[in-house]
């Protein structure tokens, strides 16, 4: 279980640390900057922080002791190519490459591409694999002027399998550590594109993908559509019905050793991006999706116009605790997989993610 | 030589004081600035080596002509200034 919480916001960095059941703010970094993602590294606890700076381009930090200093390394960034060539304006997902491979970090960006590093980010190669699929091309961006890489998933069982969500693009697999891709969004669909290509890989919108890690071949998305669920290892997707109170929303959770416990955030529609009723709600299955319990204790029930962007949920290893980080900065943390909710921070900058670690 | 002032924005990530660099071209001078300090070009630059998008590069007061490849003419007792666009939040 972990003490120690990452919040990465609109203005800042801060280091959350529980101390006699009480969490508070134990340090902040980079007051000001934007911080787009984060990331813990559990193989040698260094912590990786990306800065979306305004002017400045993306820029990437990392700690080798806990936070107490910070070390500015490269961003990933693509080749030079020609002068209408592809520019990196966004870090939007970090994910260690595998236990079995210390020091490799993948990073998903916009425009849509995914970069590897083999050096704790001393440097960065783009996957060229994926950059040159023919449907690339017809990618989209999805509250962004470009598409992009928001969700990595390895497979624990075997690092060169790798999933990824493209928000807008699909889901994508490799099992050649990124040699080559293959669509893996068969089952989806996208209601707010019209027919026939509703049904198209490209086209749907992946705000948030989630691979169980004691039981990889399970899977969830909450999709712009809706939810989804794959139990044969993104092979084919079924759609979530059951989802209460609202099936939009950006962020999900897969409870790290309970395929069929996940945990999602509802909002009324992509036209309305609010909880239902201004309630704010956290739904939650325990049997697979067959039914959802709405967790509301603990979290405001009347007037709340708080969002939970896709990276902004996030659960520990035991699958106890969860931290939810909202878009008008308030931060819960529950300690009993959802059952009650504590407000740990009340008056955080925007929040973009919550990580343990 | 012309000379070249940052932002002092730009000095809270980034040490990059006031210098004079050789150099006729904006993309000559603004070479020789990254040669001593490589880590500021992805400030100023972006992955193609374009001007970005909300930075500007004035010279004596006028903007550049070419936020691409950085040509318009540079002379020595030229002031190249590089700042932020400005924008709210």
């Amino acid at each position: 279980m972990s003490d120690r919480l990452l919040v990465g916001t609109k203005k800042g960095l801060f280091q959350l640390q529980r101390s006699h059941s009480d969490w508070s703010i134990a340090a902040s970094h980079f007051l000001s900057d934007p911080i787009s993602m984060l990331l813990a590294d559990p193989r040698d606890g260094a912590i990786y922080a990306a800065e979306a700076l305004g002017h400045f381009g993306v820029k990437l930090q990392r700690s080798r002791d806990g936070g107490e200093s910070w070390q500015e390394i490269p961003a990933p960034a693509f080749p030079k190519s020609d002068a209408d060539g592809p520019s990196v304006s966004y870090l939007f997902c970090l994910e260690t490459a595998g236990a079995d491979r210390p020091g490799w970090l993948w990073c998903g960006t916009i425009p849509g591409g995914l970069f590897l590093s083999k050096d704790h980010g001393e440097s960065w190669t783009l996957n060229q694999g994926l950059w040159d699929l023919p449907e690339r091309k017809q990618w989209m961006g999805g509250g962004f002027d470009h598409a992009g890489v928001a969700s990595i998933c390895v497979d624990p069982r075997n690092s060169a399998h790798i999933t990824i969500g493209v928000s807008t693009g699909g889901v994508w697999r490799s099992d050649d550590d990124g040699a080559s891709w293959r669509a893996a969004s068969e089952g989806m669909h996208a209601d707010y594109f019209p027919p026939p290509r509703n049904h198209a890989p490209e086209v749907q919108d992946i705000h948030r993908l989630v691979q169980c890690p004691a039981a990889p071949d399970s899977l969830w998305v909450q999709h712009h559509n809706g939810v989804f669920h794959s139990t044969d290892g993104a092979r084919s997707w079924r759609e979530v019905t059951t989802i209460r109170p609202a099936k939009f929303g950006f962020a999900a959770a897969v409870h790290p050793h309970d395929p069929d416990t996940a945990w999602f955030v509802p909002g009324v529609k992509d036209e309305c991006r609010l909880p239902v009723d201004a309630r704010l709600a956290v739904a939650r299955t325990r049997d697979g999706a067959r039914s959802f319990e709405v967790l509301t204790e603990g979290l405001p029930q009347q007037h709340a116009y708080d969002l939970v962007y896709r990276h902004a949920l996030s659960v520990d290893t035991t699958g106890t605790r969860l931290a939810m980080g909202s878009t008008t900065g308030h931060l819960w943390i529950t300690e009993d997989g959802g059952d009650a909710w504590t407000l740990a921070a009340g008056h955080m900058p925007p929040i973009n993610c919550v990580r343990f670690g | 030589m012309p000379r070249v002032a940052f932002t002092a924005n730009l000095q809270r990530h980034i040490d990059c004081p006031l210098q004079t660099a050789p150099g006729q071209s904006v993309r000559a001078v603004l070479d020789h600035v990254f040669a001593a300090q490589p880590r500021l070009r992805s400030y100023i630059l972006d992955d193609q080596d374009r001007v970005r998008k909300h930075v500007a590069i004035y010279v004596n007061g006028e903007r550049i002509a070419d936020r691409e490849r950085l040509s318009d003419s540079i002379d020595d007792d030229d002031e190249l200034f590089v700042f932020q666009a400005l924008s709210g939040g």
